[in-house]
């Protein structure tokens, strides 16, 4: 028998505003299909909000980021097989409940809250930085990026020292310029640089995440320091350039609607419903949160084969009119919380609230400080990552 | 209207704690839900109703009437 060949799903983005007309098109024609992402990626493309929740929240669906067919529709993926234990993001049961839970309690509501005064300090100190240098400058270098390294770097207790080094490492990881060779090199030298962190912490805790953890193992037996490696290393990636993009992303949809930005200018208490509608309408993390069948599992009435790939597309998801009235329209009062931005599911981003937080602190002093902040060139000019794991601006030149 | 939580379903996303902070909060050391109130006053419902669809482990129930 001759397999028909699979019709090809190109995943880059081509527009900042929406999702592409070929998805749009799948979540009205065919949910649930099976398309070739890429030469070496073939997958089911889950398309509506129903379906995308069903299968994030369905644990017969593997996370195992080390699964030949756990789709990876954009560049290629960062060889790490053996180099770290599974990270909590590529755990399935019973493994990942208890050392998601084991992390939780950094990151609660409460917590995030006692962190809200640094984080203003931090955001502060970038603003008064920007405001005192020349113009045009970089949004992402001069702001989108320090914040949340600096923010994540502040719980991890990494040294202030380290950031540029981090932000670096990071970047090149997630990069689109980036070869192969380059990102495997960044991959190294951050895990033997947290390798060395959690070493000196062992010797010496803090007051810190990587410190708590630390005492709490030595407590129940002792420190799995490669465990903990794997864990900071996915939460320093994870906070990092994911908000950094959220927070370019944000700026640069108040500067083109005024009657937004007016309306927060007026009344802040508004800006962390601004905050959701800016998560559903951009929803950058689409690309990370494949799965794997790990038996036949129906899904919208089709049946996905165990062993095959499943590629939930948020972004389509997130304006599915099923769901969200008039979903194209960005509408800071909708009131939505119920997107698919931080996932879903038992995996759904654990550090959501840090991001909240951060993107509401942003906004609001942005929006005090630099009101007119724009971009500085027209926005055709802007290099949007279209085909980045997170999409975002590479670089976002303003002025005021 | 009646709440229950499963604290074994819970992934700690912390969304309940945001939207409805006077019936949900989380333990300091895991994050796991706890319920502050099982009978909630009727202002109160719509929040529970939106932490209850937006729970991502499904883990927050509720019985309506009750």
């Amino acid at each position: 028998m001759t397999a028909e060949p699979l019709p090809t799903l190109p995943t880059a983005r081509t527009c900042p505003y929406a999702p592409r007309a070929e998805h749009v098109e799948l979540r009205e024609k065919d949910p649930v299909a099976k398309v070739a992402l890429s030469e070496h990626s073939d997958a089911w493309v889950v398309t509506r909000h129903e379906d995308i929740r069903a299968v994030l929240a369905d644990t017969r669906f593997s996370s195992d980021r080390n699964h030949p067919e756990l789709p990876t529709p954009g560049a290629e993926k960062v060889d790490m097989k053996g180099a770290l234990p599974q990270m909590l993001i590529s755990m399935d049961p019973p493994e990942h409940g208890p050392a998601r839970r084991a992390v939780l309690g950094e990151f609660t509501v409460k917590r995030m809250n006692q962190l809200r005064p640094r984080i203003q300090e931090i955001v502060d100190e970038r603003i008064d930085a920007m405001l005192a240098g020349p113009r045009p400058v970089d949004l992402v270098q001069a702001l989108s990026l320090p914040v949340p390294s600096l923010v994540i770097c502040e719980m991890l207790g990494v040294p202030y020292d380290d950031h540029d080094f981090f932000q670096t490492r990071s970047g090149a990881i997630v990069s689109h310029t980036a070869t192969a060779e380059e990102k495997q090199r960044a991959v190294i030298d951050l895990l033997t640089y947290v390798s060395g962190l959690i070493k000196a912490k062992e010797e010496e805790p803090a007051d810190d995440l990587l410190s708590r953890q630390i005492l709490s193992q030595r407590e129940q037996g002792g420190v799995d320091h490669l465990g903990l490696v794997a864990m900071a290393f996915l939460l320093l990636n994870a906070g990092h350039e994911t908000t950094a993009n959220m927070i370019s992303l944000s700026t640069f949809q108040l500067s083109q609607d005024h009657e937004a930005r007016e309306a927060l200018r007026r009344n802040p208490g508004k800006t962390l419903g601004a905050v959701e509608e800016l998560l559903r309408y951009f929803t950058i993390a689409e690309q990370g949160i494949g799965r794997v069948a790990t038996e036949d599992i129906e899904v919208g009435g089709k049946v996905v084969p165990a062993g095959e790939g499943v590629f939930p597309l948020a972004h389509t998801g997130n304006r599915d009119p099923e769901v969200f009235e008039d979903p194209d329209r960005f509408d800071i009062d909708r009131g939505a919380r119920n997107h698919l931005a931080f996932g879903y599911g038992p995996h759904q981003c654990l550090g959501q609230n840090l991001a909240r937080l951060e993107m509401q602190i942003v906004i609001d002093t942005l929006l005090r400080r630099i009101p007119d902040i724009r971009p500085a060139v027209p926005v055709a000019e802007l290099p949007f990552k279209d085909d980045a794991l997170v999409y975002g601006i590479h670089e976002f030149p303003v002025t005021w | 209207m009646r709440v229950r939580v499963d604290e074994d379903r819970c992934c700690g996303a912390g969304q309940c704690v945001l939207i409805a902070p006077e019936v949900f909060d989380q333990r300091d050391d895991d994050g796991i839900v706890i319920l502050l109130e099982e009978t909630p006053a009727e202002p109160l419902y719509a929040g529970v109703r939106e932490s209850a669809s937006v729970c991502p482990a499904a883990a927050i129930h509720i019985e309506e009437g009750a």
